[in-house]
């Protein structure tokens, strides 16, 4: 593989690797705090799930990248500028409606990416995808049914479900800008054009959004900054604090 | 001492029970791929159920531990991704075993075809999640029981 491929193939790794990474310590920040059992249970799966995907894209990112790193140097080690998920997915959690909404912006174009993604030149990006598009199947079908259950709820949860999606709808449109690197997965038959994808997301979101009784925003304006690493939220920062504190105050240590 | 036949080892296998549902074995999961020799090199294919269920780990290492007390010395294990795993895999013996526990088997229409308690029909979903990766909740409206259902994937 020619070098300035696998650079890019690199970064897009990151980015698959980091949006998992950065939205399950999210989502495992509700565990033992969620409104019910269920829900508190059904959250720390999906942040599981997130979290072993995680361990495949980042894992295949250091073997690429050839440094003799693993998935969990990556993770714990880098610095927020060194991070390549999207705004959306470092937001932070909310209320628990938020919460849902977040992951129901992301699973929809999660599913969507995974189904292009297991058709991949690449087989290991292949194998990824292929496994990792059945569990999303079921965190989508499950952030789409409660997106549902309390947008077409109570007046209070209707009214918190359209704050949370008037709120994080400017950070849906950075999951489909595409740039050189997307250029050079797309001419290798690794991944597709980002772009490619925003219609049948709009459909899928559409209709769920339309069944929930929420009114999506107009303006089409998107934050964006994470995907390519240029600009972060001040969020993420107050993350990877939490996140990478054990292993940078003390490194190497294993339990 | 003579190198066990292949046969032979996926029998041993069928005794490793799953950590987290004790009454199946690792075979009856369907998460044991292939079993070959390389030469004096033992391999065994795994396949994980969910990319982070937590048993991955422990699983790997009653497989070492079960076929190191039966002398194989040369081992090694290697991960298969693809295919990903499917519940079509669980053996006929383990979807039985799954019952008589009180985990209602996956059945390819997406739901518990009835109670494993009380066998009624009636039946509600809870949450698509349960106490493991690999179940969901769901509640019997016949006996009030909740109870888990191996989810179809």
């Amino acid at each position: 593989m020619a070098e300035v491929d696998k650079q890019a193939l690199l970064q897009f790794l990151l980015r698959m690797g980091d949006n998992t990474l950065v939205l399950g310590h999210r989502v495992s920040e509700w565990c033992g705090h969620a409104p019910v059992l269920e829900e508190d249970i059904a959250l720390a799966n999906t942040a599981l799930d997130l979290i072993g995907q995680t361990q495949l894209w980042l894992g295949y990112a250091a073997e690429i990248e050839g440094e003799g790193k693993s998935a969990d140097d990556l993770a714990f080690l880098r610095d927020v500028w060194g991070f390549r998920n999207v705004l959306l997915v470092e937001m932070p959690n909310g209320d628990f409606g938020q919460t849902l909404m977040r992951q129901f912006l992301f699973d929809a174009w999660h599913s969507i990416m995974l189904g292009r993604l297991i058709r991949s030149s690449d087989r290991t990006v292949a194998e990824i995808a292929e496994k990792a598009s059945k569990e999303v199947a079921y965190h989508l079908e499950r952030s789409a049914d409660t997106v549902v259950g309390l947008g077409d709820g109570t007046e209070e949860s209707h009214n918190r479900m359209q704050a949370a999606l008037n709120y994080l709808w400017p950070y849906v449109g950075e999951m489909f800008e595409g740039d050189a690197v997307d250029e050079a997965m797309v001419t290798a038959g690794i991944s597709s054009d980002p772009g490619q994808l925003r219609e049948e997301y709009d459909t899928l979101v559409g209709r769920v959004l339309s069944e929930a009784t929420l009114t999506i925003p107009e303006s089409r304006f998107a934050h964006k900054g994470g995907r390519t690493g240029q600009m972060h939220t001040e969020h993420l920062g107050h993350l990877l604090c939490t996140m990478q504190w054990l292993p940078r105050a003390y490194p190497g240590c294993r339990w | 001492m003579a190198r066990p036949s292949v046969g032979e080892i996926w029998q041993w296998l069928d005794h490793v029970p799953d950590p987290e549902i004790p009454v199946i074995s690792l075979v009856d999961l369907g998460i044991i791929r292939d079993v070959a020799w390389e030469d004096d090199l033992l391999v065994v294919t795994v396949t994980p159920t969910y990319s982070g269920c937590p048993a991955t780990s422990v699983i790997n290492l009653d497989i070492q531990t079960a076929l190191r007390e039966k002398g194989i010395d040369r081992l090694e294990l290697r991960r298969q991704l693809s295919p990903a795993w499917t519940t079509d895999w669980l053996s006929d013996k383990g979807r039985v075993r799954l019952e008589e526990f009180g985990i209602a088997p996956p059945q390819p229409a997406g739901g518990p075809e009835r109670c494993p308690r009380c066998g009624g029909n009636h039946l509600e979903k809870l949450s698509q999640f349960g106490s493991t990766p690999c179940k969901a909740q769901w509640r019997c409206c016949d006996c009030l029981e909740p109870f888990d259902y191996f989810k179809c994937i």
